[in-house]
């Protein structure tokens, strides 16, 4: 009796043969990432987000941004010219979940950080047509009116340390101040930027009463792809 | 009595004969069935709306819960998972006791429980996603919670299955169940490593993916294509070789084909995920990996395609009189189109161009309109009258409108999202004279505009089909048999009077 003959009559044959034959592309393809240095090339800037940046990063992801823009600038001219440097995996090596996206409805955000004014951000987001007549995206009005909650933000960086993300002590015993200290005005933020230095600070969303959903986006979208120096590196530098 | 004639009087036939037979668990497949006609709509109509948000902005509403990027993952989850899933499902369970001559292992609760329990999956996962709760994985947005809770009943779904497969009654274990089988299987595989994820509070609905940049975006790719190969392919493909030879009643072209399809494409599909991510940041070893083994997906693929449309061996004349195997074959035909279409976007150079842009989109509604959708309808107008003891569907001119309606609107579809993503593609590379880009961003936006109307237009011809379809089967449920319908099997029968 012929392995196929077996297969087709015994049950769990036929599913451990299955479970093995579905198994070996996904061990290949995806364990070696884990293994191999070299699928991250160390750079020196990429930093985990402040509680702001993070808490903004959330709200990229709850409202499906992923679903039109892109944040991959793929090693093309054309990309280059209209986004700037192509993407490093270390760029993306604490995003949980990684924001890559698969479609540019609009254009990819990858570098998005200090090309517009916060200011123009949040005109944008309450109403995109207000400042680009031709845009389809959707108004986020809303975020401005609802305010962050502050208690809970350390649960939110325990998590992403335990998955790997380094938040060390000092990082979430101060993360309840850091998340406050960015988006007031009159905050001392020299803590803050020693920890996460290049986040954009102050009162982001032109409300310096309090802290909004506007403030944690505009904080997050500031500091996507500012954070490695390319003046500092050169094209062999970066090749896997 | 003519082939017509007996696919007329097929239900009756064999509804008969089933009552002295094994008492099968078919109440759950109705329930299934019913589902999945109901959550088609739904995935349709929320197509529809979304689509059109593309073209006129201003029904995104200025509201949180109606904006685009909160209703796409309501309509591709709608469209997988609830229309899709529970087509596998009605169609799955319905197989494995026809074909094992068992009925459903581990009783009619726990067959119940499976029902109610994705329902309720579906439920929480979509109303997740207006509330803004999402994993931003896309295919795999519920949130740990409700991931915890599918695992539960797809682990049930798996035991039922299994169990029923290891009490037949029959020696051999048909082609249709190893494709069921290995869907089963390998979605619980995926669905289990691509959810891992840290909860912030266990009270709270939120989680951290496990993974992380690079690591992330392959395991969730891995994930995202076998969703496609395994959900909207192997389970389908589980559907095309039991639905086809019964509704052409001609067996399997080829059982050696089948057994090549088989472990071909179950072997090659897992590694056909780092296509989704080409000139990224994924090392370029994995990305040719991704490519090669997606252009020899091709061979399976046609291979299966062939075995199917190959079936019809002898009968092609029914063609021309059963619309319900005309949708099955051309949906045939769709899958041979889409495979052929996936392994030339893989390519990396093709892929330069169509990455982003809604080339991607069309071609994802190519398989999963033409496809997943009209093999769907072709086992759905098979199934009822069979699951209700009519003797054939109210009206076969309805399945004809339908069947034409929907292909216009597929056609409007896709070749309306060729046009602009290959067009969107190309302005985003293209420069000046002067060495400068042409065109700005948004440039480029404006020039999707008219091929979002005509998108949309198909989405609605599509809706209207299903529509159709609904009202049909509803009168067939009914045991309502339309004038021309009762006509048509009149003039069956006389012509087969003589013959007999």
């Amino acid at each position: 009796m012929s392995l196929h003959t077996k297969a087709e009559r015994n049950v769990v044959l036929l599913t451990v043969l299955t479970l093995i034959t579905v198994s070996i592309g996904g061990i290949v393809e995806i364990v070696p990432l884990h293994t191999i240095a070299s699928t991250i090339e160390p750079v020196d800037g990429v930093r985990p987000y402040s509680p702001l940046e993070q808490m903004g990063r959330n709200i990229y992801v709850r409202e499906g941004c992923y679903t039109c823009h892109s944040q991959m600038v793929r090693p093309f001219r054309d990309e280059a010219e209209r986004y700037g440097h192509y993407s490093l995996a270390a760029e993306s090596m604490y995003d949980h979940p990684f924001q890559w996206g698969s479609k540019r409805t609009g254009p990819d955000l990858a570098r998005v950080g200090g090309k517009y004014s916060n200011e123009w951000h949040v005109a944008h987001l309450a109403d995109p047509r207000s400042v680009v007549p031709e845009s389809i995206m959707p108004p986020y009005g809303f975020l401005a009116d609802r305010e962050i909650r502050v208690a809970g933000i350390e649960d939110h960086l325990a998590a992403l340390a335990a998955v790997g993300v380094p938040y060390d002590e000092p990082f979430l015993e101060n993360a309840a101040a850091d998340l406050v200290a960015q988006a007031d005005p009159d905050a001392d933020t020299s803590g803050l930027l020693e920890r996460y230095p290049g986040a954009v600070v102050g009162d982001l969303d032109g409300d310096p009463t309090r802290i909004t959903e506007m403030d944690a986006l505009v904080a997050y979208l500031q500091v996507l792809g500012t954070m490695v120096d390319f003046a500092d590196y050169s094209t062999e530098d970066l090749i896997q | 009595m003519t082939a017509d004639a007996a696919a007329a009087a097929g239900g009756a036939v064999e509804g008969a004969s089933r009552a002295e037979a094994v008492p099968y668990n078919e109440t759950v497949v109705r329930y299934f069935t019913l589902a999945s006609v109901f959550w088609g709509v739904v995935a349709f109509l929320v197509g529809v709306v979304i689509a059109l948000q593309l073209a006129f902005p201003l029904l995104n509403l200025d509201l949180e819960w109606t904006t685009f990027g909160r209703l796409r993952p309501v309509h591709t989850s709608a469209a997988i998972f609830a229309f899709g899933g529970n087509a596998l499902f009605a169609t799955s369970l319905f197989v494995v006791q026809r074909t094992t001559r068992a009925r459903l292992w581990g009783g009619d609760n726990l067959a119940m429980f499976i029902f109610w329990g994705y329902q309720l999956f579906i439920v929480m996962a979509a109303l997740g996603y207006v509330m803004g709760i999402t994993q931003g994985r896309e295919y795999a947005e519920p949130e740990w919670y409700v991931d915890l809770w599918l695992t539960i009943v797809w682990v049930c779904y798996l035991l039922v299955f299994v169990g029923t497969l290891m009490k037949r009654e029959e020696p051999h274990i048909y082609v249709a169940n190893w494709f069921y089988l290995a869907f089963i299987v390998t979605i619980a595989m995926l669905h289990i490593v691509n959810n891992l994820a840290m909860p912030v509070s266990l009270f709270g609905t939120q989680s951290y993916s496990l993974f992380a940049g690079v690591q992330d975006a392959l395991t969730q790719w891995w994930y995202g294509h076998n969703e496609v190969g395994f959900f909207l392919t192997a389970g389908f493909l589980g559907i095309m070789y039991y639905i086809v030879p019964k509704r052409a009643e001609r067996p399997v072209y080829s059982y050696r084909l089948s057994i090549v399809h088989f472990w071909s494409l179950i072997f090659l599909y897992i590694w056909a995920g780092p296509h989704h991510l080409h000139y990224t940041a994924l090392p370029d070893w994995a990305q040719t990996l991704g490519m090669t083994f997606s252009v020899m997906l091709w061979m399976p693929s046609w291979g299966g395609m062939i075995n199917g449309i190959m079936t019809l061996s002898g009968a092609w004349d029914k063609l021309r009189t059963d619309p319900v195997l005309r949708m099955l074959v051309v949906s045939v035909a769709f899958y041979g189109m889409s495979t052929f279409e996936g392994p030339l976007m893989s390519v990396r150079e093709v892929n330069a161009l169509s990455h982003y842009t809604d080339w991607t989109i069309g071609h994802v509604h190519s398989g999963a309109l033409g496809w997943v959708a009209f093999i769907s309808f072709g086992a759905i107008y098979y199934l009822v009258p069979v699951l209700w003891n009519r003797a054939g569907l109210y009206s076969l001119k309805l399945v004809s409108y339908h069947f034409w309606i929907a292909t216009i609107g597929i056609v409007f579809y896709i070749s309306s999202m060729w046009v602009s993503g290959i067009m969107q593609g190309l302005m985003w590379r293209s420069y000046d004279e002067l060495g400068f880009l042409e065109y700005p961003f948004i440039d480029t936006v404006s020039a999707m505009h008219p091929f979002y109307v005509i998108r949309a237009l198909g989405g609605i011809l599509f809706l209207l089909g299903a529509l159709i379809m609904v009202y049909n089967l509803w009168r067939t449920i009914r045991g309502d048999v339309r004038a021309e319908e009762r006509q048509r099997r009149a003039l069956v029968a006389a012509a087969a009077a003589p013959a007999q």
